[in-house]
């Protein structure tokens, strides 16, 4: 037990040396702005299919599970305003966010992990080519940028998939169900939900760059770090949810 | 390597000029391991030196110390009067602007094509080139190492052989003073390694640069170094041209040189 927390707080501690080095990095001059753009295109453009294709599921089976309770209540036109709420608080931002913990954050532990068994990280140091700039820099700001984007977009197929939901065992049309939403709607609700996702697209840059920078011994390392960035990833996303639902009661009480 | 026959061992001239590289005293261990037990050598202007001993002689790390990629726990390392182990990183980097490297599997960037791999170092250190005058380094570097076709290919498309050339393309793109190459003819068939010994006989020719080579292969030993200097346990064992190698009277040295 004792070996384990030892293991777990030396973890903690070199993730925040590194995340150190992260906000140093960014602020020095020379930014690499043609990889970040390729990373915002990696991250963001390339995950759009996935998140298109789980948005829609959670809205639409979300949509229908409730059904049957709210309709024993006698509250089915509370629909749209109760899924809305759970898809924008809470389900949107943490499902988008660990099926990027799984296809992005194990992305860049798998290709920073072959780059730094290959040598390929050494090579760009010797260089005089800053590595942690070049790579890590410009990974983290771009997942910090594109998830919270991702979020949205799920929020917003989300909803698109809870009025096809609404459709199948009745009917209502789309003005009356998005004006149901507005009115359960308040910014309240949006934007702490918004800045977490800032928190969990930097968690899930940073862990996937943490583990593939310290890959070593051989290509085993590789699948490692890509299944610790995963496993890490998720783990830091549901303590910043935990986090995040305390602050945002402190302030806005919910 | 029958077919080395007909190169000349060495250079038969000895560099006489002043020391662009010294190592004084340098310690590095890993736990209680200890790699390299307080070293000292000299690389001269224009001289190739060979560190020849066999695997976990602390041949790779003696360079890696050298790059500032590892750090030395004791002693000092100069490179053009200099003492590396004392520099920040950006007085590090302005000394990395002059070492070319060669991986000993050629670390090429798997994401990059040849043509990228080679102009990566060129735009972020040489910013001042046009494009033109980069394209231009590109093809002179890959026409050194006799692979201008290979110009748009991706690394995975070329083999070992090709891979440690490209590498070489891309330390000297930069006109290096002073090239490592780690082990060079590593992995490679007979006649591949001898066309690698060769392009390293012809680069020193052509652009006089300084070169540390590690390796364990007799072969490259013998028709690439001005000098050798043989690594056992982190310490120097023994130190001269080939041929005073070859006769050097103690047991471990000679057991190097046994068939």
């Amino acid at each position: 037990m004792e070996i384990y927390l030892k293991k777990s707080f030396s973890i903690v501690g070199n993730i925040a040396l590194f995340s150190g080095r992260f906000f140093k990095g960014i602020f020095k001059p020379g930014f690499e702005w043609k990889e970040f753009t390729r990373q915002c295109f990696v991250v963001g453009y390339q995950s759009l299919a996935l998140v298109t294709i789980t948005g829609f599921i959670m809205g639409l089976v979300l949509t229908i599970q409730s059904r049957p309770a709210m309709a024993r209540f006698g509250a089915e036109s509370m629909i749209p305003g109760m899924v809305s709420l759970s898809l924008i608080r809470e389900i949107a931002p943490v499902i988008t966010a660990l099926i990027c913990a799984g296809r992005v954050s194990s992305g860049i532990g798998a290709e920073l992990g072959s780059m730094k068994v290959t040598e390929q990280i050494d090579a760009m140091e010797v260089s005089a080519i800053n590595p942690y700039r070049y790579l890590v820099v410009t990974r983290t700001l771009a997942t910090t940028l594109m998830i919270p984007i991702l979020v949205l977009y799920a929020d917003l197929i989300g909803i698109m998939g809870g009025f096809i939901g609404i459709n199948m065992h009745g009917e209502s049309n789309i003005a009356h169900y998005f004006s149901n939403i507005f009115e359960s709607l308040e910014y309240t609700d949006i934007l702490p939900a918004i800045i977490k996702t800032f928190f969990f697209g930097f968690f899930i840059g940073i862990i996937g760059c943490y583990e593939g920078f310290n890959a070593s011994g051989g290509t085993k390392s590789v699948g490692k770090a890509a299944n610790s960035a995963v496993v890490l990833a998720s783990l830091m996303i549901f303590i910043i949810d935990l986090i995040a639902v305390q602050v945002t009661d402190l302030f806005f009480e919910l | 390597m029958e077919n080395t026959k007909n190169l000349p061992v060495g250079y038969n001239q000895p560099a006489t000029g002043t020391s662009l590289i010294e190592f004084k005293n340098v310690y590095k261990s890993y736990g209680s391991n200890k790699v390299l037990n307080g070293i000292s050598f000299t690389v001269k202007r224009g001289e190739n030196l060979v560190i020849l001993g066999k695997s976990g002689s602390g041949k790779s790390v003696a360079v890696k110390c050298l790059v500032g990629l590892t750090k030395v726990d004791k002693g000092e390392i100069f490179i053009s009067g200099k003492d590396i182990t004392k520099l920040n990183e950006e007085e590090l980097n302005r000394i990395r602007m002059k070492i070319g490297f060669l991986f000993q599997n050629g670390a090429l960037y798997d994401s990059m094509t040849v043509r990228e791999n080679l102009i990566f170092t060129l735009q972020h250190n040489h910013k001042n080139l046009t494009e033109h005058e980069m394209e231009s380094a590109v093809k002179e570097a890959l026409q050194n190492v006799g692979l201008e076709e290979a110009i748009d290919q991706l690394p995975a498309e070329l083999s070992g052989g090709m891979r440690k050339r490209i590498g070489l393309a891309r330390a000297l793109i930069i006109k290096p003073e002073i090239i490592i190459y780690d082990e060079p003819t590593g992995g490679l068939d007979t006649i591949t390694a001898r066309e690698i010994i060769e392009l390293i006989r012809n680069i020193k020719l052509k652009y006089n640069t300084s070169s540390i080579i590690i390796t364990h292969d007799l072969t490259c030993a013998k028709y690439t170094g001005d000098r050798i200097i043989v690594l056992k346990d982190g310490i120097i064992k023994a130190e001269g041209s080939y041929k005073e190698i070859e006769n050097n009277a103690d047991d471990w040295v000679k057991s190097f040189f046994e068939k």
